[in-house]
């Protein structure tokens, strides 16, 4: 009988420790993140990532604190970290990871004053009931097609090869929108596109590039983590390169044109702003090059770079 | 016609490579009695070992031999929990792999930080040989990781089946009391054959890091240490078997990208199926050959007193 009091004395003492320790950070806005790949990834982690530093650069760390899983490519382990991140009474889970969709509708109805959000997808769930579920997406086929357009002005043999990872979500959106920038600059072009099937299979994505360049592509481009090998390809083999999600000009300056970039901080300061409020769930944001939330990042280097330099250093003899 | 086949096949010989060395290796361990599930977890580790050595002082033999240190040091953790502590050997492997996969994450993380390429061992044409037409552009302008994972089918083949230690080796996975009845070291082959199949699980991994990839990230080989493990149940336990498994699956697979990329409409849900589905069909249709694996594997070795 004793022993039992104790326990209960325990666990109240436990309870409000608790209590005092959510207490002191009230004002701390504790966020965490799932993503498939790792920090570093140069694609679609590391653009949640390195928004998520923006963000608490610009509220101080004091008032943003974030925590990350990476490398959470088995949907079912990430199910339990997004489980464990919402009973530890984060403000928001992030699962950054359009596999991870089920995996909420299953998880946000237990922590009914938890917000969470995923992508990329439209879907908040409110149709199932749901309210406290955030969606975002990457209307990727615009910096697609600005890459398409820029891509198809530099082609000399007008065969473009592109390398996907599932014909899902951003990265089809890329795609379809690579093709269609490509398309009306040059209606002739040929533009061929390779699914490797996963978003880490970097052998595949390597060979796709071999293949592409094979059949006579001179300007490549991808979309997902895999890409890293088939912009060695690119690199290795001189052809140009187009990046998405990241800006991914420090694998192979000499090659990489221009990268669409990600900036989730369009996406994140609204709903940070709406869960202060209150408000913890059901819209959809986007980014778009409209709002900001796509950059392209010219990298001068390879696109005009050369060039300039090559007359600075008198390489070239204009002739007039 | 004649471009494409060249293409083709180059691709297949260059995605054969990583699995020829890591089949063998597995093949060798397993005929001695050994299954080691963790080679997905050691190629990682060779292939960060190789990366990060090349990256720091730009010397590719320096990055092989690294890969090789570290394949052995795995390969001898692998021999002492399933030969020394006999552990269940399935569970013990699985166990590795991760080992493998979050130690080089970490490492890769820590010491590297954000994706960055090298530069990998140069195609190496060999004289003569190289100016056969089609033959010689498929075959002899490799670089000479894709010419050593050849070269391992032979030199295993040999070893395995011509020599004394070949027979040891055979005899400690068929039957190791009847070979340990006749001297031999049940022990000492065990740790030589895992030990042997960690260094060449680690050059499999640098094979994509510093010769056909040239970049590392976390997970690079993706699964590839399993793919491995199944094309020595492909190959039956024999060298040119699981060189016949590791073309077939890497030929169908570049078919499958070079379909793809000539927009032949067959969706890429299914072309994408392609090498795993011919290689279940071959699978099965071997089957009747009714081929054992060896009779100790998986069993760890108890003298009988």
């Amino acid at each position: 009988m004793k022993c039992k009091k104790n326990i209960t004395i325990l666990i109240m003492i436990s309870i409000l420790v608790l209590f005092l320790g959510f207490g002191a950070n009230a004002k701390t806005f504790r966020v965490a993140v799932i993503m498939p790949s790792a920090i570093s990834d140069l694609a679609f982690s590391q653009s949640m990532y390195d928004s998520l530093l923006t963000i608490q650069e610009e509220m101080g760390k004091e008032n943003f604190e974030f925590v990350y899983s990476e490398n959470m490519f088995v949907v079912a382990d990430a199910a339990a970290a997004i489980r464990d991140y919402a009973s530890e009474g984060y403000d928001l889970v992030i699962a950054h990871g359009s596999q991870y969709g089920s995996s909420l509708v299953d998880i946000a109805p237990d922590f009914p004053n938890t917000s969470f959000t995923w992508g990329t997808s439209v879907s908040t769930f409110s149709d199932q009931g749901i309210t406290n579920i955030f969606a975002y997406e990457a209307r990727s086929e615009e910096g697609g097609y600005v890459c398409g357009v820029l891509a198809a002005k530099l082609s000399e043999s007008n065969v473009y090869g592109v390398i996907g990872p599932i014909e899902t979500g951003d990265a089809k959106l890329y795609v379809d929108g690579f093709k269609a920038g490509v398309l009306a600059t040059k209606p002739d072009a040929q533009v061929n596109v390779n699914w490797t099937g996963s978003f880490s299979d970097v052998a595949l994505a390597s060979e796709a590039a071999q293949t592409h360049i094979n059949v006579g592509a001179d300007v490549l481009t991808g979309t997902a983590q895999m890409v890293v090998g088939a912009i060695g390809v690119a690199r290795q083999r001189g052809v140009l390169w187009f990046g998405t999600q990241a800006d991914q000009t420090s694998i192979a300056p000499e090659v990489v044109v221009a990268n669409q970039v990600y900036d989730w901080t369009v996406v994140l300061r609204p709903m940070i702003q709406l869960i202060r409020e209150g408000t913890i769930g059901g819209t959809t944001y986007a980014l778009t090059l409209a709002n900001g939330g796509l950059k392209i990042v010219v990298n001068q280097e390879a696109l005009v770079g050369k060039t300039i330099q090559d007359i600075i250093e008198g390489k070239i003899d204009i002739e007039l | 016609m004649e471009a494409i086949i060249i293409g083709i096949a180059k691709s297949a010989i260059r995605l054969a490579t990583p699995y020829l060395y890591a089949s063998i290796g597995e093949t060798i361990g397993q005929l001695s009695g050994v299954l080691n599930l963790g080679v997905d977890g050691v190629m990682l580790m060779g292939a960060f070992s190789a990366f990060y050595t090349v990256l720091r002082t730009g010397n590719l033999w320096l990055g092989l031999l690294a890969a090789i240190v570290v394949g052995a040091i795995f390969g001898l953790l692998i021999a002492f929990i399933n030969v020394t502590l006999k552990a269940e050997q399935g569970i013990s492997g699985i166990g590795v792999y991760i080992f493998g996969l979050g130690l080089s994450s970490l490492l890769f993380s820590t010491m590297v930080g954000t994706v960055q390429t090298v530069s990998g061992f140069p195609p190496l044409s060999i004289p003569l040989l190289s100016n056969i037409p089609v033959v010689g552009e498929i075959f002899f302008q490799q670089n000479i990781l894709v010419y050593g994972a050849f070269a391992l089918v032979p030199i295993s083949w040999f070893i395995l089946t011509k020599t004394p230690l070949g027979l040891s080796i055979r005899a400690v996975g068929q039957h190791p009391e009847a070979a340990d009845s006749l001297g031999v070291n049940i022990v000492r082959i065990r740790y030589f054959t895992v030990v042997l199949g960690g260094m060449l699980s680690g050059i499999a991994g640098a094979s994509l890091s510093i010769a056909l990839l040239n970049v590392f990230q976390q997970n690079l080989t993706n699964g590839m240490g399993f793919i491995a493990v199944a094309l020595v149940y492909f190959g039956a336990w024999r060298p040119k078997t699981v060189l016949i498994g590791a073309l077939l699956f890497s030929t169908v697979n570049a078919i499958q990208i070079w379909i793809q990329v000539k927009g032949i409409n067959i969706p890429s849900d299914f072309t994408l199926m392609l090498p795993y589905i011919v290689t279940i069909v071959v699978l099965a249709a071997m089957a009747k050959r009714r081929i054992h694996p060896p009779a100790a594997l998986n069993k760890p070795f108890e003298r009988g007193e």
